[in-house]
């Protein structure tokens, strides 16, 4: 199962991915994926180096799903809800279907 | 309400300039993130699902309309135009940058508000009856109590690392409207036995993963030695409290553990060997603090409003609304009206910026300034004159605040659950709003008449779901939301703990269980039984045989 690394950004707490080219975008479909144990190592490695650099905190890496399409599905609801960015402040809206 | 004086100003002026230059160590990385964690927790902020996280504190749940409008231009300046009321009286922003933090504090600050203690093992927010000085059934304001708790527990060097959080509830009324028996300490005040107001004391009460009533410690406690007596219980609570296992290092676990007699024991030793005299509060300073609470001048006003009357027989609408949300006051003139945060639809507890600078502007208007925050997660005019309520409720009705469900199934507590929170397990917002859309006919909820529905999303129990007569816990199977429910908890006098009344359901069936229960309730209630009285005395066995019957 390919995986992503996700992170929050220091200066504003916002949710981020790992994205090629060691820079992280808050678009979950623009994260770089990794499909095995050394390739999320190496991603983790980036990773860490940007929490010490202090462009991200609280780094983890996570497992996705790639749907036909291409597109991906962070599978759990905790991570849809963070991919989503979005507030509970609209009426009548949620981000993930029961 | 209380106003700083130069010392006030200060002590917070000094404290937003510490976490100033706190903040641009972090930045320029002086600090590390496991050394800035404890300082900016001590700031009430926190790192949350989506970013940062800053709990403001809103000591006993009084606002200004100054403060409110403040906290609106927060919200539209570094957040994204709302807040959310919480079950502590507190108010949280979801979306603060850490960079914008220091500007945010120094706004709160110009309007005597701040961050501090609203996290950490420390003494929390006190909070206190919503409708503390205008209470029909009220012995006496807790504000003042509540203010000189405020005051002592700041910064109180010896209780500034305890084994774990500690929250105080104060409440000066006939009914506990501030849950005080879910606290860590509990005040009651009530007439002694020479006729003069004292407290009742409560300990060990709380939520989370292991739920406690609290016990009486002190039957009478005279008002004077309020300090020195909590004093003494935190002093026995910081060196006798667990440190090995944040599970078990709330002074609930420790009251159980010793049991209510030998921490009495232990509390009334360590008291008599205080010198209460240097602890107590000196006459003068008590007398200064009472000052700020002395009650507004509120113009004799008829008992009867004609307009309210035909109003009330020509709109049944505002008739509900009438019924359900406006409270007796103890000037027969006026009266307490609440402004729910619980319209079907949105989630409960949140107010966008415009709301919050309309009821600003709702509270001068006709609120003598004054506003507050309910644990329920509403806001209160506390001050209304009955003539007035008819304008104030059309002008509610304008901008979709004229929710008539105080106390009713839809005035349901809910946490921010996985919506937001780095803690929870399953999500709470949108099921509040599916059961909310399933009961959104306010003439079936006035039928079903006062239930109080919590739900919280996880264990820690911020939605106080163990205090509901019907509550909802969302925990986290194997990857799937499932939703446990406790039937027959009570927050208010005889506080009880709900029972879990069998297997989990998952998400989407939540609503139509609620339902199932409500109905059940209603066909085995008496005439004039609320759904506790009728739990108690049916048990759980026609509920559990509605749920699960068919199974």
């Amino acid at each position: 199962m390919p995986s992503v690394v996700t992170a929050n950004r220091l200066d504003d707490g916002i949710v981020v991915y790992l994205a090629p080219k060691a820079e992280w975008t808050e678009d979950i479909e623009k994260a770089e994926r990794a499909e095995t144990d050394d390739e999320v190592e190496a991603l983790e490695a980036i990773a860490q180096k940007a929490e010490r650099d202090r462009i991200v905190i609280s780094v983890y890496p996570m497992p996705v799903e790639v749907k036909d399409d291409g597109t991906i599905d962070p599978i759990s609801v905790r991570e849809r809800i963070r991919a989503a960015h979005r507030t509970t402040l609209t009426k009548d809206w949620y981000d993930v279907p029961l | 309400m209380y106003r700083y004086d130069e010392f006030d100003h200060s002590f917070v002026r000094e404290r937003v300039a510490e976490f100033k230059d706190q903040v641009e160590r972090r930045l320029t990385g002086e600090l590390t993130e496991e050394e800035f964690r404890p300082l900016r927790l001590r700031n009430g902020l926190y790192l949350q699902l989506h970013a940062y996280m800053l709990r403001i504190a809103v000591p006993y749940g009084v606002l200004s309309p100054r403060q409110l409008r403040q906290l609106a231009m927060i919200g539209r300046k570094w957040d994204r135009g709302y807040g959310h009321f919480t079950t502590r009286q507190n108010l949280q922003f979801n979306w603060v940058k850490l960079v914008d933090i220091p500007d945010v504090l120094a706004a709160l600050a110009e309007v005597e508000m701040h961050c501090i203690q609203t996290s950490g093992n420390c003494v929390r927010n006190v909070t206190a009856d919503p409708y503390a000085g205008a209470a029909l059934d009220e012995l006496e304001d807790p504000r003042p109590w509540c203010e000189v708790l405020r005051q002592w527990s700041t910064l109180h060097p010896e209780f500034n690392w305890l084994p774990r959080k500690f929250k105080i509830a104060v409440s000066g009324a006939a009914e506990d409207r501030a849950a005080t028996a879910f606290h860590d300490i509990g005040l009651r005040i009530v007439r002694g036995p020479n006729g003069e107001n004292g407290f009742r004391v409560l300990v060990g009460g709380g939520m989370g993963r292991t739920p406690y009533v609290g016990q009486v410690i002190r039957e009478f406690l005279p008002k004077e030695h309020l300090l020195s007596y909590v004093e003494s219980i935190l002093r026995v609570y910081n060196l006798l409290g667990r440190r090995d296992n944040i599970y078990k290092a709330r002074i609930k676990i420790l009251v159980n553990a010793l049991g209510i007699e030998k921490f009495r024991e232990a509390v009334e030793a360590d008291w008599e060997a205080t010198h209460k005299d240097a602890i107590d509060l000196p006459d003068d300073e008590r007398r200064r603090i009472m000052s700020y609470f002395a009650p507004p001048e509120l113009p004799e006003q008829p008992a009867r409003d004609e307009a309210v009357a035909a109003r009330r027989d020509s709109d049944p609408t505002f008739a509900n609304w009438y019924k359900q949300n406006v409270l007796p006051h103890r000037l027969p003139g006026y009266a307490s009206a609440v402004i729910s945060l619980k319209e079907p639809g949105r989630t409960p507890g949140d107010a966008s910026s415009d709301a919050m600078d309309f009821v600003a502007d709702l509270a001068e208007r006709f609120g003598h300034d004054e506003i507050r925050a309910n644990y329920t997660q509403n806001l209160v005019l506390p001050h209304v004159a009955r003539a007035d309520i008819p304008v104030l409720y059309d002008a509610l009705l304008g901008a979709g605040l004229a929710t008539g469900n105080n106390e009713l199934l839809g005035d349901m507590i809910c946490c921010p659950g996985l919506d937001y929170c780095n803690l929870a397990n399953a999500r709470s917002i949108p099921i509040a709003k599916e059961i909310a859309k399933r009961f959104e006919d306010p003439a079936r909820q006035e039928l079903i008449g006062q239930l109080r529905l919590n739900m919280s999303g996880c264990i820690n129990a911020c939605g106080h779901h163990h205090s509901g007569n019907i509550g909802i816990l969302g925990v986290d199977k194997k990857g799937t939301e499932l939703y446990q429910i406790t039937l027959g908890g009570n927050p208010k006098d005889d506080a009880a703990i709900g029972t879990i009344i069998g297997p989990g359901f998952r998400a989407e069936k939540v609503p139509e269980v609620i339902d199932t229960i409500v109905d059940t309730y209603v066909d085995n209630r008496n005439e004039g039984e609320s759904f506790l009285e009728t739990w108690r005395r049916v048990g759980p066995a026609p509920f559990k045989e509605a749920l699960y019957g068919a199974r």
